[in-house]
Order: structure tokens, then C-alpha cells, then sequence
């Protein structure tokens, strides 16, 4: 059987394959009620998510902007914990065809949960990776050496601001693939891609061979067209969820997860 | 009292926090990757700094002439003898200017800045003084400053929100999660993630991530080697006990820092709010079921959390310790057993207050008001030689809304 890692790396492999960046949709779990966020959950698979990006709600989201902070604080008022997460991942992992899970979660419920016990639950629930927002590499050994055991990828984020030495020692601790922020700020749709992307991108692509997936702001069909001739991976958050609030969200999501896979063609 | 032997075994101060920013397990920078660079680069900003005689001539300057330092260490005969027993010495951060002892801080991080080519502060405050003292040192500079406040904090500290606009700050208001210092420290935090290149965090407590806890201590420490000088003067003799208030931890690690080797007791309070066990309160050490260790806004700390982790709300009267997570050094100096932490309720609070307006013609802050109802503790049960130090951190102007409503009510 995959572990996590060889799992991600398998659906990176996949869309290169076919020719597109992989898409990469996220979602908080638990909003805006729990068997909701499930179907909307299905409903990004069923529109063709090469990976899924879930979020585990915390009180306190410092890298996010008022979009994802709704949605999480929402979560939270339903009751949501680390626990029922790990419960609704599991859940939707029964499907029979199902992209590479990773949890996008702050540290602070991760710690209280118990870093190995977290790890474990993540294998037990089908999740293959890890993105961690407050955890640089520097802080990172102790989930590392939990998610190793575990064959779970935990993955590091890469900044416009990431001098060449911190690029080169997130391309190496790194696993799956490396989560590029498109932009100095924090979550939320923009209008436009920050002009210094391609460069960014290039940057990063001279030190690692690893698939490289950019987030952040990306909001639209051109942007993420844009992106997937840059990159190997587009995260979509905070626009999808606006268009999950809706009565028609799930329509609406899996409508918009289709057309970022058709907008993601290398070209 | 420590022996003289243990208190040798714990000279750790000139080494500590050690070069990854962890005071023992406290500490680190748990911040997203866009920060992590500008950390870097403020720590090596620091460091020259540090060594550059010319920063410490301007910043003692300022401090002299501007701040108004030294501070009286001032003898409290009143009080002290109501008590009955030890002598309480107050420190009197209270009148410096801006009425706390935050603008020692924020004059060395805007030179800082300032050296750094950074001309927008961003800062976050509770009770107003860190904004007001923020404010203060952007208008002294000529920089540019955005505040970011709580709405539940400017209802309550109004006269401090009006103070930051006179001195040129913008205030921008708060509505997330509890509307207090927490939510305010979250809005910061963001602005400065999406501003990094051109914006200074001037951060008010010693808290956040490596090196703030470092820089605010240093800043701050100017209070314990005054105090000490002043009592060696007065009394001939070391203190027998230092208190002062625990929010985040900035004057109280100010005040405590340089004694750490002496045989000096000291005691931190924080915020007991309306009782621990109403879970009303902003007592991080003294609610083991809630005060855990945890990571918030970038340090690994005691934060008050529930069980999965979500940190908590927390409560006050004084708005300047309405916080659930505590600076790290202070988490170490509890492990080490150096530094003994209590609190004091709300109630327990606003009698100290009123006791020291009447006693001594001093308003202290409500914050400031925790570590006199310790003292008012502590005096009786010590002899008529022995001395406390009080940190009196702050003024109480601010605070008159709140307590005037309480006496109305009463
Ligand atoms: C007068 C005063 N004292 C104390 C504090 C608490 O902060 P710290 O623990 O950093 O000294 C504040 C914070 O706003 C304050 O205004």
C-alpha cells in the first residue's frame, strides 16, 4: 500500500501525465454545518480535485483573512474539533475513487491532540499530508519525526520573502510537494496575481525538483491558467468557499473545481 | 529566600533565550514563512544595535529627558504602615511619560525601526498605553502609525483610544473573537504579514516570536536596575521582594530581570478576574485544567486553551492583562521555581486601587492595582526591616470610566 507521501507524489505524477497542473481545492471542515461541509467536500472531488486541502478550524487564525476566518469561527460554533475532523476525513475517504487528503491546521489544536496521537489518527482517517501555517522548518522536528513514522507528508510553506538559504532548506525538509504563498499577506481572493510570481516560481523550481503547488489569492479561470503554465499545483480556498455559501454550493463547487481543471492546462 | 548556592546554579540570564529564541522549552517562532525572514533580519538589527554606543546614547537620552528617568523608587509610608510590617516601595512607572512604563519599549523599537529604514509602526494594544506610548514615539520620529485596539477595549479605555488620534495614530477597531487584546494582537499580525517589507511590528509585551521577547525584556530591564541603584541608596540594603503585574510580562520581567542573582524573592501576579473557578480570568498558571502549554501568536507558552486546543476568552476588569498566553521567560522562571506567580481578582484589584488613591494620592493603573493588593498581601506577614518593591507600571486616568461605573452601581 501507498503511504501518504508516495500517494501525493502519485497525483502530482498523474496531472503531469496528463498535461495540467494539479488542482487543489480547500475547504474548512465543518462549515457550514458538518454533513454540509462533507458534501461540498464531495462535491470538489466529484469536479475533478487531483488533491483536497481540508481545514481543521482554529480559534485564532493569524494567516488568514476574513473569508477563511468566518467560515473556520462557524466551524468552531458547530462544535467541530481535531477529533470530529479526523472523523469526517475518515468518512469521506470511504469513497471509492478519492484524491490524496492533506489537513491545512495551526499548530496550537495539533499540540493539544498530542502530535503522535495526531499523526496516527491522520493514517487511520486516509489523510496523507500535513500543512502546518505556523510552523516553519525550524520548529517543525517534532511533527517531522511523528509524520515520518507515519509515512505522512508534512509539508512546508515557501514566501515571496524566503531569502535563497530558507528556500533551500524548506525545498529539502519538505515532502509531496512545496506550498508556494503567491503573495506577502494572507489568505483571501484578489483580483490580481502578484507580478512577480513567474520569477518567484523560477526561483524556487532552480533549487528543488519537487512539485511545486501555488496558493493564495488565486480566485479566477485566467489566474489559475496562468499559474499551472508556472507551477505544478493551484490551491484554491477562500474563492471557493464564497461560492460555497450559496444555496447552490455544491453545485457551484463542483462546477468551479471542473473548471479550474480545465483551466489548469500546461499548455 | 533562595540560598546563595542555588541562586549561582541559575546565573542563566546573560545566556538565555539561546539562539533559537526557546527560554528551556519556552520560546521559538512559530510564525507563517513570510515573517521568518524579517525575524532574522530584526534579530541582527538588534544585535548591532546593541553594540552601537551611539543607539544606547539616543535612547538613553530620550529616556532622560523625554520619558522623564529615572522613575521615583517612592517609599509609601501610608500604605506601608496600614499594613503593618514590611516597607513597600513603588516604583513609580507611573509617571513616565505617557503613563506607563510601555514607552520604554516603544522608543527603543522605533529607533530600532527607524534604523532598520522602516517608517510604518504597526501595534496592537489592550489597556490603550501600548498604543498611546506607540503613538507617542511615531509622532517623536515622524513616522507613520496604524494601532490596532478591540472594540470591547475601546469602550472601555476611551480616553486612551482619544490620546492615540491626538498624537497623529490610526485606530483601527477590532470585532473579531473576544474584541480584546488577543484579537487585536491577531489584526497586527496580519497587517505586518501583508506589510512586512515596508512595516515595523512594535510588539508591547515580551511575548511573540524570538527575538520580541528578548528585545521587549531588554528594553524594559531600565525599571529593575533603577530599582535597584534607588533601594541600595535608600535602604543600604537588596530588597527582600519584588511584585508586579503579569500580562503579557514586560514590566515585570523589566523590574525582575535584573535581580534575578540576587537573593531577591519576587512575585508575578496575574488576573484573577471573577475566581479561577469561574474560568472568568486571565490566570494562566494558576488553572491547570485550562493554562497549558501551547503555541499563540508565534511562542511556545502557558496559553489558556480548552481541551482541543482552541485558545480560550478570557476576562479582566483591566484590560492590560486580558490575555490567555503569558511571555516565555516567564514560563522558565516558574519551571525554575526563581519566580513564584498568584493573582489577584478583580475585586481584590479595584480595592488596592482605591486604597492607594486614598492612602497615597496615587491613581495607579487597574493593571498596576494587581501587584499592590499583593503587596497589601504579603507586607503583614513580613518584619518592619524588610523591603518590598512594587512595580507601579502604570497610571489610572484611563481607568476611570470603569471604576466609576463599579461605585455607581455599588
Ligand atoms: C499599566 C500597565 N501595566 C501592565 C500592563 C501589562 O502588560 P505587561 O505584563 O507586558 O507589563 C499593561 C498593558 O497594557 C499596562 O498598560
Amino acid at each position: 500500500m501507498m503511504d501518504g507521501i508516495e500517494h501525493i507524489t502519485a497525483a502530482f505524477a498523474q496531472a503531469k501525465r496528463e498535461n495540467r497542473a494539479a488542482v487543489i481545492p480547500y475547504l474548512p471542515l465543518g462549515y457550514p454545518q458538518p454533513e454540509r461541509s462533507l458534501a461540498l467536500a464531495e462535491a470538489a472531488i466529484d469536479g475533478g480535485a487531483d488533491l483536497l486541502e481540508l481545514g481543521i478550524p482554529f480559534s485564532d487564525p493569524l494567516a488568514d483573512g476574513p473569508l477563511i476566518q468566518q467560515a473556520t469561527h462557524t466551524a468552531l460554533q458547530q462544535g467541530i474539533t481535531v477529533a470530529r475532523c479526523l472523523e469526517m476525513a475518515k468518512k469521506l475517504r470511504k469513497r471509492e475513487i478519492s484524491p490524496p487528503f492533506v489537513f491545512m491546521g495551526y499548530y496550537n489544536p495539533i499540540l493539544a491532540y498530542g502530535v503522535e496521537e495526531f499523526c496516527r489518527g491522520c493514517t487511520d482517517a486516509g489523510v496523507d499530508g500535513l500543512i502546518v501555517p505556523d510552523l516553519p522548518p525550524e520548529e517543525g522536528k517534532e511533527l517531522e519525526g511523528a509524520c515520518q513514522e507515519q509515512g505522512i507528508a508534512l509539508i512546508y510553506l515557501v514566501a515571496p520573502t524566503s531569502p535563497p538559504e530558507r528556500v533551500r532548506l524548506i525545498s529539502e525538509r519538505s515532502q509531496g510537494f512545496i506550498y508556494l504563498v503567491s503573495v506577502t499577506g494572507i489568505t483571501g481572493p484578489r483580483d490580481q496575481l502578484p507580478s512577480d510570481l513567474a520569477a518567484f516560481v523560477h526561483r524556487v523550481q532552480m533549487i528543488t525538483d519537487k512539485p511545486l503547488a501555488v496558493g493564495f489569492g488565486i480566485s479566477s479561470y485566467p489566474q489559475a491558467s496562468r499559474v499551472a503554465k508556472l507551477a505544478d499545483g493551484v490551491i484554491v480556498g477562500s474563492e471557493l468557499l464564497r461560492r460555497a455559501q450559496g444555496n447552490d454550493g455544491v453545485a457551484q463547487v463542483r462546477a468551479f473545481v471542473a473548471g479550474l481543471r480545465r483551466a489548469a492546462i500546461k499548455g | 529566600m533562595p540560598n546563595k548556592e542555588n541562586i549561582e546554579d541559575t546565573m542563566y540570564h546573560e545566556t538565555l533565550p539561546d539562539p533559537r529564541g526557546y527560554f528551556g522549552l519556552y520560546g521559538g517562532r512559530y510564525v507563517p514563512e513570510t515573517l521568518m525572514s524579517t525575524l532574522d533580519e530584526l534579530e541582527n538589527a538588534y544585535q548591532e544595535a546593541k553594540a552601537d554606543p551611539s543607539f544606547h546614547q539616543e535612547l538613553d537620552g530620550l529616556l532622560a529627558n523625554y520619558v522623564g528617568r529615572p522613575t521615583p523608587l517612592y517609599f509609601a509610608r501610608n500604605l506601608s504602615k496600614s499594613c503593618g510590617g514590611a516597607k513597600i516601595y513603588l516604583k513609580r512607572e507611573d509617571l513616565a511619560h505617557s503613563g506607563a512604563h510601555k514607552i520604554n519599549n516603544t522608543l527603543g523599537q522605533a529607533l530600532l525601526a527607524r534604523r532598520m529604514g522602516k517608517h510604518r509602526l504597526v501595534a496592537e494594544t489592550g489597556a490603550g498605553q501600548h498604543g498611546v506610548a506607540t503613538a507617542t514615539a511615531a509622532a517623536l520620529l515622524g513616522m507613520e502609525c496604524v494601532i490596532y485596539m478591540g472594540s470591547a477595549d475601546m469602550a472601555r479605555q476611551a480616553p486612551n483610544v482619544d490620546r492615540m488620534h491626538l498624537l497623529g495614530g490610526t485606530v483601527r477597531e477590532v470585532n473579531t473573537g473576544s474584541r480584546t487584546l488577543k484579537d487585536a494582537i491577531n489584526e497586527a499580525i496580519r497587517d505586518w504579514v501583508s506589510n512586512v517589507r515596508s512595516t515595523y511590528y512594535l510588539l508591547g509585551s515580551a511575548l511573540g516570536p524570538h527575538p520580541y521577547p528578548l528585545i521587549v525584556r531588554d528594553f524594559q530591564t531600565v525599571i529593575g536596575r533603577e530599582a535597584r541603584e534607588q533601594i541600595l541608596a535608600a535602604e543600604g540594603h537588596l530588597p527582600d521582594l519584588l511584585i508586579a503585574c503579569v500580562g503579557g510580562g514586560s514590566n515585570s520581567i523589566g523590574l525582575f530581570h535584573p535581580f534575578l542573582d540576587d537573593p531577591v524573592r519576587m512575585i508575578g501576579v496575574e488576573a484573577g478576574g471573577r475566581g479561577i473557578e469561574t474560568g472568568k480570568h486571565a490566570a494562566r498558571f494558576a488553572d491547570p485544567r485550562r493554562g497549558r502549554l501551547g503555541v499563540l501568536h508565534g511562542t511556545r507558552t502557558y496559553v489558556l486553551q480548552d481541551a482541543d486546543g482552541q485558545i480560550l476568552p478570557t476576562h479582566s476588569i483591566s484590560a492590560g492583562l486580558d490575555y490567555p498566553a503569558v511571555g516565555p521567560e516567564h514560563s522558565y522562571l516558574r519551571d525554575q521555581t526563581r519566580v513564584k506567580y498568584t493573582y489577584a481578582t478583580d475585586a481584590e484589584a479595584l480595592d488596592a486601587f482605591h486604597t492607594l488613591c486614598r492612602m497615597e494620592g496615587i491613581i495607579p493603573a487597574l493593571e498596576s492595582a494587581h501587584a499592590v493588593a499583593e503587596a497589601i498581601k504579603r507586607a503583614p506577614k513580613l518584619g518592619p526591616d524588610q523591603v518590598i518593591i512594587v512595580n507601579l507600571s502604570g497610571r489610572g486616568d484611563k481607568d476611570l470610566d470603569t471604576v466609576i461605573k463599579i461605585m455607581e452601581a455599588e
